[in-house]
């Protein structure tokens, strides 16, 4: 992207306040965000991260998955943590992520729709930007 | 098959031990009595940071919060919840926070934890600037350049009350009047990310979650004070946030937020990253622009500030990076919004990393004037293992403890500082009854030893002898004239060192010879250390009335000092003894005796 003026950062802000609102991603409707940040890598989440590529791929759902990555949420005790957001399920984090855990969010949450017991977190703030 | 509703059960400690469990099976049998148990999914979560009002019921999607359930509740939840569609108002937690200290109107929130800060930290991915910049990122420098004056920037930060979150507390605002009112050919920008006190690392975890937003700050103050150049000076220790700094700063001028002619408007500010090499001194602002400039890393004495005598010679602004990351928001969200948050001197929030013998440690983020009760038992879930609060330290090795007597002190700069402490960055260690006083103040006048610079004679001579006095107690060879020349050195030291390390190194001590003072003189008259840390006045044996001969603590005594067998029970020689304490350990009828 070439250098903008004050105008089309405005706009580009609309755009992409659009496309997170849509939590649609390059037309896929599930993410599945990592926490990447130094607290989250040293407990194991790069494990976790290509355990849930595996495991998507296996269920042949890299059509519809997007996987992100982010900072640290704050939950530094129950690293790594994972994030789901799709259609249908309330959006839920996932602590003390391991590897059999980031399959079995892949299988029971993603594909069957139900929560994986025992890992689930509660975001610790309201989100201010976006009330 | 779909559940349409979710109930999460809080299966957090504190919860758990007021009948958590119950509720959870209580949840699940009315279900299946009332028919609906496919419609709904029943599962225990950690905890909600909320213990005090525990245990805690959320249900979902409705985002029902309830709290203080009981089991007999289960069956109503059930009922008409997931069968009739209704919330149960009785249970539903009603905000009865003190009115003063949140007043937030337009947020509906049942959490402790409030983000200002962090508030992108983990939600955005921190390599993507669009995501950014979709969550009103460079919104406040689109504000400012289009429609403020410096004078503007600089009136909202002084109603917005914002104080430095490096440790000192000086108002922001006055700062950047300093250095605007000053005429020079250049003027500096700089970020402090070199957070070198032990326990802390909100400043690393800021910038690796969410580093545009020092960024966007930086460039505000480069308008308001009239610069062009940044530095970020961070410890090369971190290498990720150092890699996305890197990223987020290269994405800003591809899109024309840094370098020549910001979004068309004719102003021109640019960053760049400077490493550091890991001395604790180099915090320090003065000896930070040192090391900056290329020199040995030493403070200097100030006046001249650095605001309107800096680095190479010129005004230059030094924030801290949690500073910085209040600024945005302050400019989008209006300065009015932000002083409603926080305490009467202290406004908005504060990020401490909360570690240490607590449940839940971690990154937290509370409104100034939260009181330690409640970071360390409802968001830190309470102390491992059930173990008694002893005291936290907050300020690190320039602070103090603050023991369970002061647990609901609201937290702010003043509060702190009038108990012996203070803010510092924000590194927040919570002890517990195995914690040694006496040890814990070595631990920290050894690190003070390390990191002095050696510039002045307080501080260079005065944390070595602080240390040494230390040293003898915790060997038990103190004398009661000791505690009398701690105190002494401290005071001076205070009095005379030139910068911050040495005017702050005696505080942790000085703290804890005050809330302490019967447990150093237990150390030194009966040569006992209670709590078991300090090995030379630790003396371990084996109680043969317990012991039955298994041989186990002989097998795992790695100087081989313990012998026996089954008839004659097992016996340490303490001359040969290390007091590495894996006997203790390994015994499983607690025979092994420490004392
Ligand atoms: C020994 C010592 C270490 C310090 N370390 C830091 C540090 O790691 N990070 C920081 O922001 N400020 C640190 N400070 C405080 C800085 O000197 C300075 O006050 C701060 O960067 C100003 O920014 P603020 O007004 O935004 O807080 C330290 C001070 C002393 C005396
Ligand atoms: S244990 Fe349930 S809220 Fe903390």
């Amino acid at each position: 992207m070439a250098k903008m003026t004050l105008e089309q950062l405005r706009k580009l802000r609309e755009e992409k306040k659009g496309d997170m609102q849509k939590r649609d991603v390059e037309g896929k409707s599930i993410q599945i965000i990592v926490g990447m940040g130094t607290c989250g890598i040293a407990a194991g989440a790069k494990q976790s991260f290509d355990e849930i590529v595996k495991a998507i791929d296996e269920n042949k759902l890299s059509g519809d998955v997007i996987i992100r990555q982010t900072g640290c949420m704050g939950l530094c005790h129950v690293e790594p943590t994972v994030e789901v957001v799709m259609p249908g399920m309330p959006a839920t984090i996932y602590g003390r992520v391991d590897a059999a855990t980031a399959r079995d969010i892949v299988v029971k949450h993603v594909v069957g729709k139900t929560l994986v017991e025992n890992h689930i977190y509660d975001r610790p703030a309201v989100d201010i930007v976006k009330k | 098959m779909a559940y349409k509703n979710f109930i999460l059960v809080c299966g957090g400690t504190g919860c758990e031990s007021s009948r958590a469990d119950d509720i959870y099976k209580e949840l699940i049998a009315s279900a299946e009595a009332l028919g609906v148990k496919d419609d709904v999914q029943i599962v225990k979560t950690g905890c909600f940071g909320f213990c005090e009002k525990g245990p805690i019921v959320k249900v979902l999607p409705s985002e029902s919060f309830y709290v203080e359930v009981k089991p007999e509740d289960a069956r109503e939840i059930i009922a008409e919840q997931v069968v009739k569609g209704r919330e149960v108002a009785r249970l539903l937690y009603k905000d009865d926070r003190q009115k003063d200290r949140i007043k937030v109107e337009d947020i509906q929130f049942y959490q402790k934890q409030f983000r200002i800060v962090l508030r992108n930290c983990g939600v955005i991915n921190p390599e993507n600037i669009d995501e950014y910049i979709a969550r009103d990122g460079y919104a406040a420098l689109e504000k400012v350049l289009s429609s403020m004056k410096p004078d503007d920037v600089i009136e909202q930060l002084k109603i917005s009350g914002l104080r430095g979150r490096g440790g000192a507390g000086f108002p922001t605002w006055r700062k950047w009047m300093f250095s605007k009112g000053v005429q020079a050919d250049q003027k500096y920008v700089v970020c402090n990310a070199d957070e070198g006190d032990p326990g802390a690392y909100m400043d690393r975890s800021t910038i690796e979650g969410d580093p545009h937003s020092v960024i966007e700050a930086m460039t505000i103050c480069g308008y308001t004070v009239g610069s062009t150049k940044g530095f970020v000076y961070i410890r090369a220790e971190y290498p990720l946030a150092i890699e996305r700094l890197k990223i987020a700063l290269k994405q800003a001028r591809e899109y024309g937020l840094l370098g020549d002619n910001i979004l068309g408007t004719g102003f021109s500010f640019d960053i760049e990253i400077r490493l550091g090499a890991g001395a604790f001194v180099c915090g320090e602002e003065t000896a930070l622009l040192q090391s900056l400039e290329g020199n040995r890393g030493m403070p200097i004495p100030r006046p001249p500030f650095p605001a309107v005598k800096g680095l190479w010679g010129k005004p230059t602004i030094i924030n801290n990076v949690e500073t910085w990351a209040n600024i945005p928001v302050i400019i989008t969200k209006g300065a009015e919004w932000f002083a409603k948050i926080g305490t009467e001197t202290s406004k908005g929030t504060k990020v401490f990393a909360l570690t240490g013998k607590v449940n839940n440690s971690g990154l937290v983020e509370v409104p100034m004037g939260t009181t330690l009760r409640e970071i360390i038992f409802d968001i830190g879930g309470g102390i491992k293992g059930g173990k008694k609060f002893k005291g936290a330290q907050t300020g690190g090795p320039s602070g103090g403890i603050i023991t369970a007597e002061f647990l609901d002190t609201p937290i702010d700069y003043e509060s702190l500082t009038s108990l012996g402490s203070m803010m510092g960055s924000g590194g927040l260690i919570v002890m517990d009854e195995d914690d040694c006083m006496v040890d814990v103040s070595r631990f920290y006048m050894e690190f003070c030893v390390d990191e002095s610079c050696g510039k002045c004679s307080p501080c260079r001579i005065g944390t070595n002898q602080m240390h040494a006095l230390l040293v003898k107690i915790t060997k038990g060879q103190g004398t009661l004239d000791d505690l009398d020349k701690l105190e002494k050195i401290g005071l001076a030291m205070k009095k005379a060192a030139l910068c911050g390390l040495g005017q702050t190194a005696p505080n942790p001590t000085l703290a804890s010879i005050k809330r302490f003072r019967d447990e150093y003189v237990e150390h030194i008259v009966d040569r006992k250390c209670r709590a078991g840390k300090c090995k030379d006045l630790v003396v371990y044996s084996i109680d043969k009335s317990k012991c039955i001969g298994c041989g186990l603590c002989a097998r795992k005594c790695p100087v081989n000092c313990i012998t026996g067998d089954k008839t004659q029970k097992f016996t340490i020689d303490a001359s040969k003894c290390i007091k590495c304490g894996e006997c203790f350990k390994a015994c499983k009828f607690s025979a092994v005796v420490k004392k």
